[in-house]
């Protein structure tokens, strides 16, 4: 723990405030068990990713001033238990404000206050070991801007190694992409498909119960998939695993 | 337009490329093994990733100073007796060959592996005047014999089986069928050996082109591209604008990386360098030597924002390593250069409106950034080409009335609320949990694949407020 309690701004993100707002309060729970005081500024939307990667940068806009607004202009980290979301503020929001005089340097402000949710556990805390205990065997799934555009990968293994009673397995090559990529998933269906299937088997032959991963659109994907083949595999985001580790 | 290779949509060739399980297989079983190999060869490098920084920061400068690595080069190559050619487009390349072929009499023409000749549609045009072109790649005769375009920049028949190469080699070269791999090797063998006795031109690509000294360096695991740049009596190299280095030490840093991420090789079998003609006092070596220097769109990405992707060395190691190229493999790209580099360097070249499809078929994972030699940004740059397919029109008018309508319903925290409502009625109607039916129209795509999951009765905001109106 802390000595003293600090203060984070939650970005919730708009797939986990709608669709699995109990993994957002598994955030919440950790964080507070921590000793660290979350706030969660109203009226957040979304980060403006999906405009953005398909191409629709002034759409993107619209919605990175009002993320930007929302936040305002304090220097408390802003916290998001989604890779790719903090990926896009950390890195693309300065491009799509680029020789923009008001929110030019607002974006770069926030970009440098992003920080994902294991990344601020292990390097902003100091924790790995958060006494959670789960009886299951697990492959960790590196979702790609998780990975590659926060480059958070040792942070959530040493969150899962820490936890008693966990298994972690490790799938064939496994910085592979699952297939999600946003509108790619229906724009390029049949080849986000096949994707998704490599990724199904590569998880399944580990014989693993569970896939457990950082962002939460890609394990929407995988766990669709996982339920659309009747796997006995379930997907789940790793506050989830690490907050009912802690009930137990 | 030769850098195009098919005139289907694109979905019909990304449909007809899963028809074919086993090429499919073997793309990825192909992909896989080099991608392991790059590892353990960069492994091999004292420090991999400082070489790595180096070879880009060398891109950087070259590109940044072509104008002047290109000038030097050409007089470096003149004073040894070379003869360098501009050619601004495809077609003016195509005709600089011919011409060279027509004034030298040459009749039989051997050639060595050359993308750049592929993007200008050499083969056809010089076959179109007559003469006999024969590819002496391994991986590039079989494709020509099969006519089929390459399907991968290193490994052109990557996407086939050896049982199919026994097929080809049994039907077009009238040899009793094998599939045994050092038997299909001795046949070709055979048969290039008279081809580069007799050929009377040779032409080959350039894997780079040293400014200080006039040379040009070819990377090649078969010894052909060493035979017809030394036994005819003429040899043309083909090299787009980009292909220089400064200097020879520069050189070989892009050596210690090219074939390394490339096929995992230290070093390819054969690294030629070549200066110059034939000279006086030599026995062997062409009498005439050409370079042919291509643009063919490249200045364009020189001028704008899209200019890192001329840093590319042309290695395929982000073929490799892309899962969107291993699963659809080669020929679905419809672009002479497939994967990430085909998905950015095509409609750069070729224009937003024949491959405006390229730049959308990625997650973005950034796999071939991580891969890439030179550390190329491909998930921005394919960005960009997104954000100017848009600009452009080129997006499908659903997805772009979607985009207007998810920014509009987003934009507000009143709207987005009414839309998570929405989201909630369509989850209770459809019997709660998570959705096992088929959405209509284009969201089909998602369902076919995917269940999708429950939008929350009350979302996290909501309960967030509720509880601290109540704390």
């Amino acid at each position: 723990m802390p000595d003293t309690p600090r203060t984070v701004s939650l970005f919730i993100t708009c797939l986990l405030d709608t669709l699995f707002p109990d993994v957002a309060q598994a955030a919440v729970d950790i964080l507070n068990k921590q000793g660290v005081h979350v706030r969660v500024p109203s009226g957040q939307t979304c980060c403006g990713q999906p405009g953005f990667n398909a191409g629709y940068w002034d759409e993107a806009r619209v919605l990175a001033r009002h993320t930007i607004d929302l936040f305002g202009d304090s220097d408390e980290p802003v916290l998001m238990a989604s890779g790719s979301c903090a990926s896009m503020i950390a890195h693309y929001y300065p491009v799509l404000f680029q020789g923009d005089p008001e929110y030019g340097p607002r974006a770069q402000a926030l970009a440098g206050r992003v920080v994902e949710f294991t990344q601020y556990l292990v390097d902003h805390l100091g924790v790995t070991d958060l006494g959670a205990h789960y009886e299951a065997s697990v492959v960790y799934h590196p979702s790609c801007h998780t990975l590659r555009g926060m480059h958070v990968d040792r942070q959530p293994r040493a969150l899962l190694s820490a936890v008693r009673g966990l298994r972690v397995l490790e799938q064939r090559q496994p910085a592979t992409c699952c297939g999600f990529g946003g509108m790619f998933a229906v724009k390029m269906g049949d080849i986000s498909g096949a994707m998704l299937a490599d990724r199904l088997d590569a998880f399944e032959e580990t014989g693993a119960d569970m896939v457990v991963g950082c962002d939460i659109s890609c394990l929407m994907h995988i766990e669709g998939g996982l339920r659309k083949r009747h796997s006995r595999m379930k997907a789940m985001h790793i506050a989830q695993l690490l907050a009912e580790g802690l009930k137990a | 337009m030769s850098l195009q290779t098919s005139q289907q949509p694109f979905h019909a060739r990304v449909s007809k490329a899963f028809e074919n399980a086993e090429r499919v297989a073997a793309v990825r079983r192909a992909t896989v093994r080099f991608y392991d190999q790059r590892l353990t060869a960069l492994r091999s490098l004292p420090d991999a990733e400082a070489t790595r920084d180096l070879a880009r920061a060398i891109r950087a400068h070259t590109i940044a100073n072509l104008d002047k690595y290109l000038t030097q080069f050409e007089a470096a190559v003149q004073a040894l007796g070379g003869q360098v050619h501009w050619a601004r487009d495809a077609a003016e390349a195509r005709q600089i060959v011919l011409d060279i072929a027509q004034k030298t009499g040459a009749k039989r023409i051997a050639k060595s592996k050359s993308m750049i000749s592929e993007e200008i549609g050499l083969n056809k045009a010089l076959e179109g005047a007559g003469l006999e072109v024969i590819e002496t790649d391994l991986g590039e005769f079989i494709a020509q014999l099969a006519g089929e375009h390459p399907s991968h920049i290193i490994v052109p028949v990557l996407h086939l089986t050896r049982q199919e190469v026994g097929k080809v080699f049994a039907s077009k070269l009238g040899v009793p069928y094998t599939d045994v791999i050092s038997e299909l090797n001795s046949i070709a063998r055979e048969k290039l050996r008279e081809v580069y006795l007799s050929a009377d031109m040779g032409i080959s690509g350039c894997n780079f082109a040293v400014a200080e000294t006039g040379t040009i360096c070819l990377a090649t695991n078969e010894g052909n591209g060493r035979m017809i740049t030394s036994l005819p009596r003429v040899h043309v190299a083909l090299m787009g604008l980009e292909r220089i280095v400064p200097t020879l030490s520069d050189l070989s840093v892009m050596l210690q990386l090219l074939a390394r991420s490339a096929t995992g090789q230290k070093l390819t079998v054969y690294t030629s360098l070549i200066t110059g003609p034939r000279r006086a006092n030599e026995p062997h070596g062409p009498e005439e030597l050409h370079i042919v220097i291509v643009d063919n769109g490249r200045t364009r990405a020189l001028a704008g924002e899209m200019a890192e992707i001329l840093y590319c060395i042309r290695c395929g190691a982000c073929l490799n390593v892309c899962p969107v190229y291993r699963n659809i493999g080669g020929h679905a790209y419809g672009s002479v250069y497939p994967g990430p580099v085909g998905s950015v360097i095509s409609p750069i070249l070729g224009g937003i409106p024949a491959f405006a499809e390229l730049p959308h078929a990625s997650t973005l994972c950034g796999a071939c950034q991580d891969v890439c030699p030179v550390r190329i940004d491909f998930p921005t740059l394919l960005l960009r080409l997104r954000r100017e397919t848009v600009r452009q029109g080129r997006s499908p008018v659903w997805v772009t009335l979607g985009m207007k309508a998810y920014a509009f319903m987003a934009g507000s925290p009143g709207r987005f609320q009414l839309a998570e409502r929405l989201g909630a009625l369509f989850t209770r109607l459809t019997g709660g949990g998570w959705f096992k039916g088929q959405l209509p129209g284009p969201l089909s795509a998602w369902t076919r694949y995917r269940f999708f999951p429950p939008f929350n009765r009350k979302t996290f905001q909501a309960r967030w407020k509720e509880r601290q109106s109540n704390g």
